[in-house]
């Protein structure tokens, strides 16, 4: 029994190391340093594709995002897990993570790619985890007031394969784009959409990780929840093995490109512990403790970080596809009013919009918490 | 129909159909305070399934699981010793 109990914990641990060193290798293979993976960068950047903001260096299409749901999705299917659902207070859900994005470009990133930063020794991120942490206490605590966004309920297969279909039409869009520049997204060379692996590796890569994320349920807020409410290091551990396999796979490939073993034609870095100078970051501490706070809280009321939330969809949670459609209407929205930060740092606009999105984050939790 | 037959035939089903995330569990450490030598519990999700089976596992209960229609039927019972 404890022997199982002891392989269970390291397997956990091998699944999150098998998912950093994937994101790890994104970032070798063209994804910026320090991002091979980001669901709100990454989202951001295909609704900046699709031409719902303008901001320069920021319109990709991710083949990641379309693979994380189609992954899901296949397993699911071939699980027999998909299980299309929805219809627990929708809207709310679109807009907690309406705000909960503002939260993510005010940090420069989703909770997962918090731990990929860390694992490529951006100190910045080590301090963003506080304010992750104590949103996520705060969440917590509506929890166990009773907090409750109520029940879904079976939807129709058609309803659940919606998202699924608008990936694949997004993959279409992808592919021509590569051979034909209609979203003209090379004219924003300059900026992290700029920068990214070629479509084939991003997609495999992102249906494999999932394919692992809807296995094992990882989610980054989760891990810290689950820990907080039953003492239960179970998604926690998983968090840490991304942690280690991200860390790990930096450090060869910092170690190589520095030995010039392996030449990488940017001569970028892999690992540079510090603060200053990290690659898609600023260096204030404040808003970046705080920024994370309203995602730490939204992921909790949510039931799960935005990566958790792409499985769901994929898995045929209609009220997670909702969320998704916050999230990018979200990042279309900071992006066109100057909300998001950028390597120079918060912009003032920025700072009230994470505030607000903190005030109606708290708002909705103490609304939908019934005292029994 | 007695007392105790009722007790023993229609024990309380707890419905944690379409909650999300933790709150399935949440609602079965409120229920299971009680402390009962058995507990039955209606899901229509394996993750909540496999995370009620993992805390109850903890409590000192196994759990036993069948699935009609998308739906699974938990019953967890008291562990001897």
């Amino acid at each position: 029994m404890l022997s199982d109990l002891k392989k269970r914990k390291w397997m956990l641990f091998g699944v999150g190391g098998m998912v950093g060193i994937l994101s790890a290798l994104l970032s070798f293979a063209g994804n910026p340093t320090n991002m091979g993976m980001c669901i709100a960068c990454f989202i951001r950047d295909s609704v900046g594709a699709l031409k719902m903001h303008n901001a320069a260096g920021t319109c990709y299409i991710r083949p990641e995002i379309i693979g994380i749901v189609l992954g899901s999705f296949a397993i699911s299917l071939l699980k027999k897990e998909f299980a299309p659902k929805g219809g627990s207070s929708t809207i709310t859900r679109f807009v907690i993570a309406f705000f909960m994005m503002f939260g993510c470009l005010m940090a420069l990133g989703c909770p997962f790619r918090m731990v990929l930063r860390m694992a490529g020794g951006d100190v910045n991120a080590m301090l963003a985890i506080i304010g992750f942490v104590a949103g996520i206490g705060v969440g917590v605590i509506f929890l166990k007031k009773g907090y409750s966004l109520g029940r879904s309920y079976r939807q129709s297969k058609a309803e659940g394969c919606v998202l699924p279909v608008i990936m694949c039409i997004l993959l279409i869009l992808a592919i021509i784009d590569l051979f034909y520049d209609i979203l003209a997204t090379t004219a924003f060379g300059e900026g992290p959409g700029g920068m990214h692996a070629p479509l084939l590796v991003s997609l495999i890569v992102g249906l494999l990780i999932g394919c692992i994320a809807q296995r094992s349920r990882m989610c980054m807020a989760g891990a810290f929840r689950d820990l907080m409410l039953f003492r239960d290091g179970s998604l926690l551990r998983i968090l840490l093995g991304v942690l280690a396999g991200a860390l790990v796979c930096n450090l060869i490939l910092q170690g190589l490109v520095s030995t010039e073993i392996l030449n990488d034609a940017a001569s970028r870095s892999f690992f540079r512990l510090g603060m200053a100078d990290q690659s898609i970051a600023h260096t204030n501490v404040f808003w970046n403790i705080v920024g994370m706070f309203p995602v730490g809280m939204a992921s909790v009321l949510l039931g799960g970080c935005p990566l958790r939330q792409l499985v769901l969809a994929g898995e045929g949670n209609t009220d997670s596809v909702a969320c998704i459609g916050g999230l990018a209407l979200g990042a279309a929205f900071a992006h066109n009013f100057l909300l998001a930060s950028s390597a120079a740092g918060p912009t003032d606009a920025g700072k009230i919009a994470v505030c607000i999105s903190i005030v109606v984050i708290a708002f909705i939790g103490i609304a939908n918490t019934k005292k029994e | 129909m007695s007392l105790q037959n009722q007790k023993r035939g229609r024990r309380k089903m707890t419905d944690v159909r379409g909650l999300s995330c933790p709150q399935p569990v949440l609602m079965m450490m409120k229920v299971m305070q009680s402390h009962e030598d058995s507990y039955e519990v209606l899901s229509d999700q394996i993750v909540s399934v496999e995370n009620i089976k993992r805390y109850a596992a903890r409590e000192g209960y196994s759990a036993d699981v069948r699935e009609e229609n998308g739906e699974f039927y938990m019953t967890l019972t008291k562990c001897v010793g």
